[in-house]
């Protein structure tokens, strides 16, 4: 039996997509698996090269993944609108168990920045801790701010140029909120280097390095994700009516934003102490 | 349930199945992973009861019998409970029942996303071997199953193999909330023409809700073990007070995943014995519409109950009086359940075979955990109980009794229909009568015990505690040869199985997996049924 993606007509009176058997999973759950035990080594041993290769297997697991799905989503027959459907679902959910990740960090965060005599060894019982010097939020952070709202709206821009096939709009627009991440990723990474306490400071300097740090990382993997919309965007990918890597690029994208957003009112904003000067 | 199916028979080229590194390496096909999640549980499950075995051999006399000191009699201790949580109860209830059946009850012909699938399984792998490596590192995990700082803080494990089970747990976790994703779109987008969610198995319902719970309380799991992680290794103080950091803030984070677990662990149980009280009473569920959304309520009030386990860990007394009064509540949609089961069976032609008498073994001592549970809801009396074999007693009652019997009384309803041939039942119910004894002399005891105040997580005791725990330490090695003999049972059962025959259950058995042939095709349903 010639398998579905070969002959791109399914032999099945359903529409859902039966997926081939494929070595990335087992590859890939090996390769976390090389991939913590690198972070563990590393940590106790100085031992690297666990994980770089596990990094290295990873990252290559993923690449072919996802290659796969990209040549599916284009044979024919394979996507049909029901396993569409099932595509955003996928998404949206995937989307919900990072915001609750978050919740974790803004747990910790609040159990301290709402009840200060949580934190131990203070004679009083004030948040940020005594002494503890803080950014000031209509710096860095505000910049930080504008940068990431206006990368939703060429985002959005990037949309609607799509949906109108307007393929020169989209591209300008992608690349600008690529553009505008890597800015905020730089910004990020100045403001780090700036910071008024040390990474190992105590209870402010970890729930503060936490929080923005994870909202960080997932800044620069919304980036590489809108990196690869716009990679394919130029090579002509995409249509106004099928386009869902974009639109899961751009879903991941304000999901990042907001999660941006309470970082900076609650933590940047509403818990300023007495502002650092530079 | 009225359902009528229009399957086709396997033709040969439908039922193409490819060789043998495609078909269980590279799976795509939730059958298989089913059968591999199931295979790796009871894999998983020999390391874990062994673990109890050891303990129980340990604790049948005072003085230290097998185990070296304390730290490695914690480090099996904690070992014994997070291989049962993670790689034998969930892997065998949501891996394994969960893949073979969701799709088939739904009128699917696979998962929405058959590669997670495989990488949900394969996770569990490396995990698995993270952490049994653990306990061979250093001093071992020894901070028990609810890893509590500070005694998981670098200063009291100072060796890599706390950081070796905590990323296990990672890794597991994210196995788990992947699978979460999969079977909530699954569930939600590929139900066959007319299976509306009014009309879905309760056991799809069961799976609803608890991938709704993994997917809400697994990465908040995952957020607090990083905490640890960076506390461990990299400098940070969420949990340490020499930075400023609080303790107590680990215990909610874990408890506010912990308590959603236990729910995660029972609820596709209580879908596997709804469905088997029905078959064996050839009625339909009694309530079904409130057994779905007893669930459903079980799901949401298990969100916010997660600080009775924190009632003597110094919150205030409003806290305690709140979290009391919220936990008693679940007693009610739990006590609908039992209820609604009880009623089933209630004028039905009650038949006891071996899934029948799990079930209702399931029942009987499933209400027997709960009733503790309730006492132990009690703030107060919490404060006499807490870490005492009573809370061993009850949560025993409640999993090894509970969940472990909704996963026989599954394996022995649906063998026939996975492998194609059925067990023999004399040798199911000596199975069946062998473990129940086993597991009531073990764990019953337990509570005496708990009363009179022995404490848990220690490897020796006073004299007085010598007569209650050699009864547990005799139970339990009854336990353990069920558990063998149930190998026995299974390998007679592919050995000298009778041929399975679609529904062997006869008029009961309603649900769209008894309509197909056992086994089932390689792809289920090359058509999609249609459900009135």
């Amino acid at each position: 039996m010639a398998s579905q993606s070969e002959t791109g007509a399914s032999p099945y009176k359903h529409p859902y997509h039966l997926v081939d058997p494929s070595p990335w999973p087992l590859l890939s759950a090996f390769s976390g698996g090389a991939l913590v035990l690198g972070i563990v080594l590393l940590a106790h041993n100085g031992i690297h090269w666990v994980l770089a290769a596990g990094l290295l297997a990873t990252l290559a697991c993923m690449f072919f993944w996802w290659r796969d799905v990209l040549k599916e989503s284009a044979t024919p027959g394979l996507h049909t609108p029901v396993v569409r459907i099932g595509l955003r679902y996928g998404m949206v959910l995937f989307i919900a168990s990072e915001v609750m990740f978050f919740v974790a960090f803004f747990w910790a965060y609040f159990h301290f920045a709402l009840y200060p005599a949580h934190v131990s060894g203070a004679e009083h019982a004030v948040w940020p801790p005594a002494g503890v010097l803080t950014f000031d939020p209509f710096g860095l952070p505000f910049l930080n701010t504008m940068i990431l709202l206006l990368s939703g709206c060429t985002v959005t821009w990037a949309h609607h140029a799509l949906l109108e096939n307007d393929r020169k709009s989209l591209i300008t627009g992608l690349a600008l909120t690529v553009f505008l991440g890597i800015s905020f990723t730089g910004f990020q990474i100045w403001e780090y280097a700036e910071a008024p306490f040390a990474f190992t400071g105590g209870i402010y300097p970890s729930t503060f390095f936490l929080a923005t740090g994870f909202h960080g990382f997932h800044v620069f993997v919304g980036t590489c994700f809108l990196t690869v919309c716009l990679i394919r965007a130029i090579r002509g990918g995409f249509t106004p009516e099928r386009h869902f890597g974009f639109e899961a690029a751009a879903w991941y994208w304000h999901f990042v934003d907001v999660v941006w957003l309470f970082l900076f009112i609650f933590i940047y904003w509403w818990g300023a102490g007495e502002i650092a000067q530079h | 349930m009225d359902t009528a199916a229009h399957t086709h028979g396997h033709h040969d080229h439908h039922d193409h199945k490819p060789g043998f590194v495609q078909r269980w390496l590279f799976s795509t096909n939730h059958k298989d992973i089913g059968t591999l999640y199931i295979g790796f549980a009871l894999f998983a499950a020999i390391i874990g009861i062994g673990i109890s075995l050891l303990m129980r051999l340990e604790l049948a006399h005072p003085g230290m019998q097998i185990f070296a000191n304390g730290q490695m009699w914690n480090a099996y201790v904690s070992a014994h409970g997070l291989i049962m949580v993670f790689f034998v109860i969930m892997p065998a209830l949501i891996g394994g029942f969960g893949n073979w059946f969701v799709p088939i009850m739904i009128g699917a012909p696979d998962m929405a996303f058959p590669r997670l699938n495989n990488i949900s399984f394969w996770l569990m792998v490396p995990a698995f071997m993270l952490m049994t490596a653990a306990l061979f590192v250093g001093e071992g995990p020894g901070g028990g199953w609810t890893i509590y700082p500070p005694l998981t803080d670098n200063t009291y494990h100072p060796s890599m193999a706390l950081d070796l089970g905590l990323f296990a747990l990672h890794l597991a976790g994210a196995s788990s909330i992947l699978g979460a994703a999969n079977f909530i779109t699954t569930i939600f987008n590929m139900r066959a023409p007319g299976m509306t969610l009014h009309k879905m198995p309760l056991f799809v319902w069961a799976m609803l809700v608890t991938a709704f719970l993994l997917l809400l309380a697994v990465p908040v799991l995952a957020g607090a073990i990083t905490m640890l992680i960076t506390d461990r290794n990299f400098g940070t103080a969420f949990f340490d007070p020499a930075g400023g950091g609080d303790p107590v803030l680990f215990q909610h984070l874990f408890w506010f995943f912990g308590h959603p677990e236990v729910y995660i662990m029972i609820l596709p149980a209580f879908g596997i014995v709804s469905h088997i009280v029905s078959t064996f009473s050839r009625k339909p569920v009694f309530g079904y519409l409130g057994m779905a959304y007893a669930m459903v309520a079980i799901g949401f009030v298990g969100f916010v109950v997660w600080a009775h386990h924190m009632f003597t860990s110094g919150i205030d007394v409003d806290t305690r009086a709140y979290f009391m009064a919220a936990t008693m509540v679940i007693a009610v949609p739990t006590g609908i359940k039992i209820f609604s089961w009880i009623a089933t069976m209630w004028g039905g032609s009650l038949r006891f075979e071996t899934p029948m008498l799990f079930a209702i073994g399931f029942i009987f001592l499933f209400t027997v955990g709960g009733v503790t549970g309730v006492v132990l809801a009690n703030a107060g009396i919490t404060q006499i109980l807490h870490n005492t074999y009573y809370v061993v007693a009850h949560f025993h009652y409640v999993l090894s009794l509970g969940a472990v019997f909704g996963i026989y009384a599954g394996i022995y309803y649906w063998i026939g229909k996975m492998s194609g041939r059925q067990y023999p039942e004399r040798l199911g119910q000596i199975h069946f009568w062998l473990t129940f004894v086993g597991v009531n002399l073990t764990f019953f005891p337990m509570h005496f015990l708990g009363n009179q105040g022995m404490p848990r997580r220690y490897p020796d005791y006073p004299d007085a505690f010598a007569g209650w725990n050699l009864i547990a330490s005799v139970g339990s090695y009854i336990s353990v040869a069920s558990f063998l003999f149930f190998f026995y049972v299974l390998y007679v059962t592919f050995t000298k199985g009778a041929k399975a025959a679609a529904n062997p259950w006869g008029e009961g058995a309603t649900t769209l997996e008894w309509q197909v042939s056992s086994p089932p095709p390689f792809h289920t349903f090359d058509e999609l049924p249609r459900v009135r």
